[in-house]
């Protein structure tokens, strides 16, 4: 590949459109106007086309393929909320099932393609990745010949470089003199001028040019972050179910902590209670319908000494702590925050032994549904024991009883009742609200008495060692945004031919902005104001006429 | 230069390509965590309905076959009786088999080993501690520990007779 030497003696590297010096048009071309883009310089995907790693590379490196890796990304994602991801499915349900029963065909063929996990497919991820090695690739290929041809730019442009700018002018001038104000204007409105042979460029807000470079290297530190969460030991995200009373592990922190819910509040906005201000807001939804605290007062433990899954821990308090929403427990980078709740979950029931006839009380029991006993004796020769116990009950596809879980939602009991009169006992099928007695008619009963409830709470463990990478990839996108949106890269040069002065100015956005600025500085001077070339040009389609300005 | 092109794009490639890689790989192929074969199954302490404690190092010199299971999960109610039966002609062969419950009341275990006639020990986890160290998800999960105590194969889901039969005999000392 030669290098191609421009008339002005520059030599550029192959592929140039416009000389990197002085700006001649190196290839020919039909348009009146120059394509500015990337300063004309080479850009080297374009250029470059031998090998595979080759391919490989200028397939990453077009703005074309990045657009529709995004595109399909997006559709991607779309298609991904249309039905509920697997993760989110009620627990204990068949996916495949699940998605045919909710949602017909439809949600067949959605779980069939694997869209119900399309988030963490691997498809999903290669995307995702594609679109960070565009990122890289196109910025590459882009800022190095960009920033070349910026910082070997000349003062001394050719003349058909200006005359092809879309900001133009030429005007015929006696002397000289008018330069000096010109050069006082431009310095006062912080363009940096540059002068050579009499030819004047001023420059001004070219860093506004690295702007999207510069967002391009925080989403890619973005990207790196949210890979890093793939790394174990840097992201734990898990959930946590807790009764009232009780004390467990806490998932995702290898054993090394447990956690006592000691009480887990529901409150709610109330009229009267509350500040009277609340009145008009609290009449409008309803007395006690808005949520005022959901709070989990919990204590921490660490477990001391080896740790042996099962064994009985031993435990140091860390902490303790009043767990509310975004107020959550932070211990050793870990944070547990309140997430969901569920009030009132059974968990004693207690009974009473009545004679059905005389419904004489024989005694009570009390069972805790979550770790009932077999047998209670009540004295005086009653007796009764558990025969089967389910804590979640449903007649099953066979039309025998059967648990849907180990959790007490609708517990059913299988009693045998022992009493002096009835000493081969009698048995008892009871559930909420229903007693059968499959071996007929029973003298005694097993008769409801009350029940004692608890509260659970959800708690989410979460430890996130990325999200300070995530953070300064996130603020460095957004220094990269703001730093091409609110700066504009303006140029004007003056060039003095055979008399006449070539007055061209280029900026990358607000041309409205540059046309004001360009009017204040030659005001009075005697120069010709630039005309728009490429508004002409738009004219000149509908029927009008123009060729830059002359004088 | 071309040659310095070629090799800063490689080199750039490989990065790239490398990093999209890593994260895949640990993504689908890498088990989370311990828990995967050829791991050092986690050693755990539990009581079964005896009162007894069973820690799994002590197996060492055994195969375990190690099934966690619930009462109300339907495919694991079903494969109890294979293992059971199974389990009959290999514990002679030094094949053990360990039950472990996920924290049900004892109440119902113990109607359901009873149902069954169960001969091996069923333990229960009252604090999900060893369900979490292991990492279960679906139930019925079964690992395959060899007599070195290492993880040769982990099942989830429900399996027929002659697969139980076949995975015993491949974690004979």
């Amino acid at each position: 590949m030669e290098q191609v030497k421009c008339e002005c003696g520059h030599v550029n590297p192959y592929g140039t459109v416009l000389c990197e010096s002085c700006g001649k048009p190196l290839e020919h071309t039909a348009k009146p106007l120059l394509d500015m883009r990337y300063e004309g310089s080479a850009r080297r995907s374009q250029t470059y086309n031998k090998t595979i790693i080759d391919k490989i590379w200028n397939f990453f490196s077009s703005v074309k393929v990045g657009v529709w890796l995004i595109v399909i990304t997006l559709i991607a994602s779309a298609i991904g909320t249309i039905f509920p991801q697997k993760m989110y499915l009620p627990p204990n349900v068949t996916p495949a099932e699940y998605y045919e029963d909710q949602y017909g065909w439809a949600g067949k063929l959605y779980y069939e393609l694997g869209f119900d996990n399309l988030y963490g497919s691997w498809w999903y991820i290669l995307l995702l990745a594609s679109i960070g090695v565009s990122l890289v690739i196109c910025s590459l290929d882009r800022v190095v010949p960009l920033y070349r041809a910026l910082k070997k730019q000349g003062v001394t442009r050719h003349e058909s470089f200006l005359r092809r700018q879309r900001l133009f002018s030429a005007t015929s001038m006696e002397d000289e003199s008018f330069l000096e104000t010109v050069k006082q204007r431009l310095a006062k409105r912080r363009y940096h001028v540059r002068e050579e042979n009499g030819n004047i460029l001023a420059e001004k807000g070219r860093f506004s040019r690295w702007g999207p470079y510069v967002n391009h290297i925080g989403l890619i530190i973005f990207l790196i972050g949210a890979m890093l969460r793939f790394v174990p030991g840097m992201y734990v995200d898990k959930v946590l179910w807790i009764r009232e009373g009780e004390t467990k592990e806490i998932p995702g922190t290898n054993g090394q902590y447990f956690l006592k819910n000691e009480k887990f509040v529901f409150e709610t906005y109330e009229k009267g209670k509350d500040n009277p201000a609340f009145n008009e807001a609290i009449d409008r939804v309803g007395s006690g319908m808005v949520a005022k605290t959901y709070q989990t007062t919990a204590v921490l433990y660490k477990r001391v000494g080896p740790t042996v899954p099962g064994e009985e821990p031993k435990l140091k308090k860390v902490k303790e702590y009043r767990i509310r929403v975004n107020d959550p427990l932070k211990y050793d980078h870990y944070a547990l925050y309140q997430v969901d709740f569920k009030l009132n979950e059974l968990n004693k029931m207690s009974f009473e032994l009545i004679d059905k006839q005389t419904e004489t009380v024989f005694g009570n029991l009390s069972i805790d549904l979550n770790n009932p006993k077999p047998s209670y004796d009540l004295g005086k020769g009653y007796r009764v024991e558990l025969l089967s116990y389910f804590p979640d009950f449903y007649f099953d596809d066979d039309g025998n009883p059967a648990t849907k879980s180990r959790v007490p939602n609708n517990p059913a009991f299988v009693f045998k009742m022992y009493t002096p009169d009835k000493p081969k006992g009698e048995v008892s099928f009871v559930a909420i609200r229903q007693t059968i007695e499959p071996f007929g008619d029973n003298k005694y009963k097993m008769a409801f008495a009350g029940v004692e409830t608890r509260n659970v709470s959800a708690l989410t463990v979460r430890r996130d060692f990325t999200l300070w990478i995530l953070g300064v990839g996130g603020a460095i996108f957004m220094i990269g945004v703001i730093q091409g949106m609110y700066w504009n890269h303006r140029r004007i040069w003056l060039k003095l031919v055979n008399g006449e002065v070539l007055l061209a100015a280029h900026t990358n956005k607000n041309w409205f902005g540059l046309k004001n600025e360009v009017r204040a500085i030659i005001e009075g001077t005697g120069l010709m104001m630039p005309i728009d070339q490429a508004e002409e040009e738009k004219k000149e389609a509908q029927g009008g006429k123009g060729n830059g300005a002359t004088k | 230069m071309k040659k310095q092109r070629l090799v800063l794009r490689t080199v750039i490639l490989i990065v790239l390509l490398g990093a999209v890689g890593y994260t895949i790989y640990s993504n689908f192929f890498m088990e989370k965590a311990e828990i995967k074969v050829g791991a050092e199954a986690p050693d755990f302490v539990l009581t079964d309905l005896q009162g007894k404690t069973h820690r799994l190092s002590e197996y060492r010199g055994k195969g375990v076959f190690l099934n966690f299971w619930g009462t109300w999960c339907k495919p694991c109610e079903k494969e109890m009786p294979y293992i059971s039966r199974q389990y009959e002609n290999f514990k002679k062969q030094g094949v053990e088999v360990l039950a472990v419950n996920v924290g049900e009341p004892k109440l119902s275990v113990q109607k359901f080993v009873d149902r069954y006639q169960l001969t091996f020990p069923v333990v229960i986890d009252r604090e999900d501690q060893v369900m979490n160290a292991y990492e279960i998800d679906p139930l019925p999960t079964t690992f395959l520990i060899d007599k070195d105590g290492k993880i040769t194969k982990i099942i989830t889901g429900t399996m027929t007779e002659e697969m139980i039969k076949q995975y015993m005999e491949s974690i004979k000392p």
